[in-house]
């Protein structure tokens, strides 16, 4: 499986993102400058977390507009699997790539621990290894993950089972509406997050909870 | 010409920043607080010398970058 991970000036998960899709799929991803307003022809696009533009005018406000964006957006539209980790899923929203917003957690207080997932949807190109309902463990940290939509969106998404992920067992971090951790694009090929499943890939780290995500993106392209 | 753009939370979002400056104040004894709300102020200096295209300049600017329509509202005044 080809990759790439979107570079922008504050990323700061690009590394481990590099070394998890590395260690996943056995190639080395190309990492991107935001600038380059070409990315290369690859299976999956990452957007990794970080503090792009050190969060000015609005998390991945500003990344949202860079020239790369453009180019993923046309990917994007043309079926490639883009995810965006934590400040990219601020970016793919703001991008309006996905609906909705990350706004400030709602207690306020920059949250970096571990929290439970429930797998809602698993017919999806980046959750068919777990099974549906099936809780994971999976790190968090962010300032801006609580997820707002309006009411008409929300109906849409939760109708149309575009939730991928909900904080489950009450470990909500960030008070987003509906226990929503990720969501997908309306073509199913587009994932935002705020957890870190690249940061639960091996021994080291505590545990392989996150692997299941990036082997369901290599089993969807066997497919 | 020198423009500001005020942007605010639309109604109904929460505003836990908000929230908090209520709380604060309170602490402070200021009684007779019904809320606070939490936004932003953009001045911008521009070459255009006519309000209305300034205007509608900065509405695009609004639209494409300075507001996120999901959840805020934007205000244009031309300050001359």
């Amino acid at each position: 499986m080809r990759s790439a991970v979107v570079l922008f000036p504050g990323s700061n998960r690009d590394h481990d993102m590099v070394k998890a899709l590395h260690s996943i799929t056995g190639v080395q991803p190309t990492v991107v400058w935001h600038q380059d307003a070409t990315l290369p022809d690859v299976d999956l696009i990452v957007l990794p977390g970080g503090f792009s533009y050190g969060d000015y005018l609005r998390c991945g406000a500003i990344a949202a507009r860079s020239p790369a964006m453009l180019d993923v957006a046309k990917k994007a539209k043309a079926g490639v699997r883009v995810l965006g980790i934590c400040n990219g899923f601020q970016i793919l929203t703001e991008a309006g790539l996905l609906p909705g917003a990350l706004m400030r957690n709602a207690h306020l207080r920059f949250v970096c621990k571990e929290v439970k997932l429930e797998v809602v949807n698993n017919d999806t190109d980046f959750t068919r290894a777990y099974a549906k309902g099936q809780v994971i463990r999976c790190p968090v940290a962010h300032h801006d993950g609580n997820y707002f939509a309006d009411a008409e969106t929300l109906a849409r998404l939760e109708g149309e089972n575009r939730v991928a992920f909900r904080y489950a067992e009450g470990t909500n971090p960030n008070g987003s509406i509906n226990d929503i951790a990720g969501i997908l694009n309306e073509a199913g090929n587009v994932l935002g997050m705020m957890p870190h499943p690249e940061n639960l890939i091996e021994a080291l780290q505590g545990g392989f909870d996150g692997r299941g995500l990036f082997e369901s993106v290599v089993t969807s392209l066997a497919a | 010409m020198k423009v500001r753009v005020t942007i605010t939370l639309k109604a109904g979002v929460l505003d836990p920043q908000g929230k908090a400056i209520e709380g604060a104040l309170r602490g402070l004894g200021f009684a007779g607080i019904d809320g606070a709300r939490q936004g932003k102020i953009i001045d911008l200096a521009l070459a255009e010398t006519n309000p209305d295209k300034a205007r509608a300049t900065v509405a695009d600017m609004c639209e494409k970058l300075l507001a996120n329509t999901v959840i805020e509202n934007y205000d244009i005044a031309i300050l001359g």
